[in-house]
């Protein structure tokens, strides 16, 4: 096999491995946003008639995961790897939800970039033959990650004008192997992707993530159009996860300082998900999830119905926990990016 | 990347571009929220010591009851938050607000059980204020002592 690797940090496929089926499991506000009808199923219920958030995301997580299969027409014995992860401490949101699969799991933490992370692994491994199907799956819950994180849903305050609003989703995705013989350029390919380094400019403000990812995500873009010599008027859209209104300013200009300007490409799944206005999100959404159903949904949709033919898709994550938010740390953030295609 | 901000001036950058709440307005918001709860307050005083004829410490405690009790029955139907999202500090400094940091952090943790859950988590946020004051009164408690005692009062 021939070395794939290009450049400082990317990876182009010889054989590019294909999206053959995903899946969107979403809440009522997000059904309610303006891409609620590209949504797979949207629950009424926040807990997803589950006792408690974090069970209720569990079941998001399985529902997302099975109704995936189900579409791909595959038996799920053919599923060998699960890729996941979420937001919950030690990843209960995903371990609860697949673990009556009995597939194999690997277990990822990227905050909400997880699910870059846990395509461009899926990805590397039919790339690299070690699996024909896998899966790739993230969620967020906004009870449980305000619970995790912020406040009890019923507490009274003011959020500041740049927080974002975590997304209640779930979005899997089945990656499959394809070889020069059967291509299936008929679905949605994973040509290369760009893993992002831990990015960080210093800001300490927990409720401004967009600012404390935003550097991260213009700099896997920098590097992704670098290594692979392309500019972003090559991409139909290059689409970050949740930087929301104020961090898809910033990464527009810290890119546009580096002499690439995507401000006609840029698009993001944070602002795009909610109707600000109408919804009094702030920012936009965010969470592992907001990246994850925006890609299953809507992205895969405009790729598939040939509105666009290739887009880089960079979800984006703060790397903080409220402990290292308390002793004072700084907020790294991290992104990862992935050129998908569609014949 | 070639171009980098320092971090000093990405900050003054991103301070630039957030936008921020109108102090003005909030601080108008808080004043006539905060106000209406203390307009409210004093109407049920009024009402204890004029038609139950309770005398004034008594009535006084009986309108803290029933502010918190209010407080806790809007908490409860998740209709504090909002009142807490329009009014700010005005809604948050009142014993109403003390109510809601008590109430909803009970709501939300009674999953996780009687002691671990609601036993534990349920000052995790009115927990500073109650250390706090308890330290803040001890210290002006002995500085009335001490003036007391050297005779300026």
């Amino acid at each position: 096999m021939k070395n794939q690797s290009v450049g400082k940090q990317s990876i182009v496929f010889d054989n590019p491995p294909v999206i053959i089926s995903q899946a969107s499991i979403v809440g009522e506000m997000e059904g309610q946003g303006p891409l609620g009808s590209f949504f797979d199923q949207i629950e009424t219920d926040p807990a997803f008639g589950q006792d408690s958030w974090e069970l209720g995301e569990s079941e998001m997580v399985r529902r997302a995961v099975s109704t995936a299969i189900t579409k791909s027409g595959l038996d799920q014995s053919k599923i060998k790897y699960i890729f996941g992860g979420d937001l919950l401490g030690q990843l209960i949101g995903t371990t609860f939800g697949l673990k009556d699969f009995n597939i194999p799991l690997f277990g990822l933490y990227g905050a909400c970039s997880t699910s870059g992370e846990a395509l461009s692994l899926a990805a590397m491994t039919v790339a690299g033959g070690y699996a024909e199907n896998v899966i790739a799956v993230t969620s967020s819950h906004y009870g449980g990650a305000e619970k995790q994180f912020r406040f009890p849903l019923e507490y009274g305050n003011q959020r500041p004008l740049s927080a974002t609003w975590t997304v209640t989703g779930s979005g899997a995705f089945v990656v499959s192997q394809t070889s020069q013989e059967t291509p299936m350029l008929q679905y949605p390919r994973i040509t290369s992707i760009t893993t992002g380094k831990i990015v960080d400019y210093g800001v300490r403000d927990s409720m401004n993530m967009g600012a404390c990812m935003a550097p991260a995500a213009a700099d896997t873009i920098y590097q992704c159009l670098e290594d692979l010599d392309m500019k972003a008027t090559q991409f139909d859209k290059i689409i970050t996860g949740d930087l929301g209104k104020v961090g898809s300013e910033i990464v527009v200009k810290l890119l546009n300082d580096n002499g690439h300007d995507i401000s006609k490409q840029h698009m993001d799944c944070g602002v795009n998900i909610y109707s600000n206005e109408r919804q009094d999100t702030h920012s936009g959404g965010s969470g592992c999830g907001c990246a994850a159903v925006t890609l299953a949904g809507y992205i895969l949709h405009n790729l598939k119905q040939h509105t666009w033919k290739r887009i880089l898709f960079v979800p984006t994550g703060a790397l903080l926990s409220t402990v290292s938010y308390n002793e004072g740390q700084t907020i790294p953030g991290i992104a990862h990016a992935l050129v998908i295609e569609q014949n | 990347m070639k171009v980098k901000q320092n971090d000093e001036e990405y900050n003054k950058y991103v301070d630039a571009v957030t936008p921020k709440h109108n102090c003005f307005k909030n601080c108008l918001n808080a004043f006539w929220i905060g106000g209406l709860i203390c307009l409210l307050g004093q109407a049920i005083n009024n009402f204890m010591t004029s038609y139950f004829e309770f005398n004034k410490d008594d009535a006084g405690s009986y309108t803290s009851l029933i502010l918190v009790l209010i407080s806790v029955l809007l908490t409860s139907f998740n209709l504090y938050k909002k009142i807490a999202k329009y009014g700010g500090a005005g809604a948050l400094v009142p014993i109403t607000g003390f109510a809601n940091s008590v109430a909803s952090p009970t709501i939300e943790y009674q999953k996780e059980g009687e002691v671990f859950g609601k036993g534990v988590k349920v000052f995790t946020i009115a927990g500073p204020v109650i250390l706090f004051g308890i330290i803040t009164s001890f210290v002006l408690g002995f500085v009335y002592w001490f003036i007391k005692i050297i005779g300026i009062i």
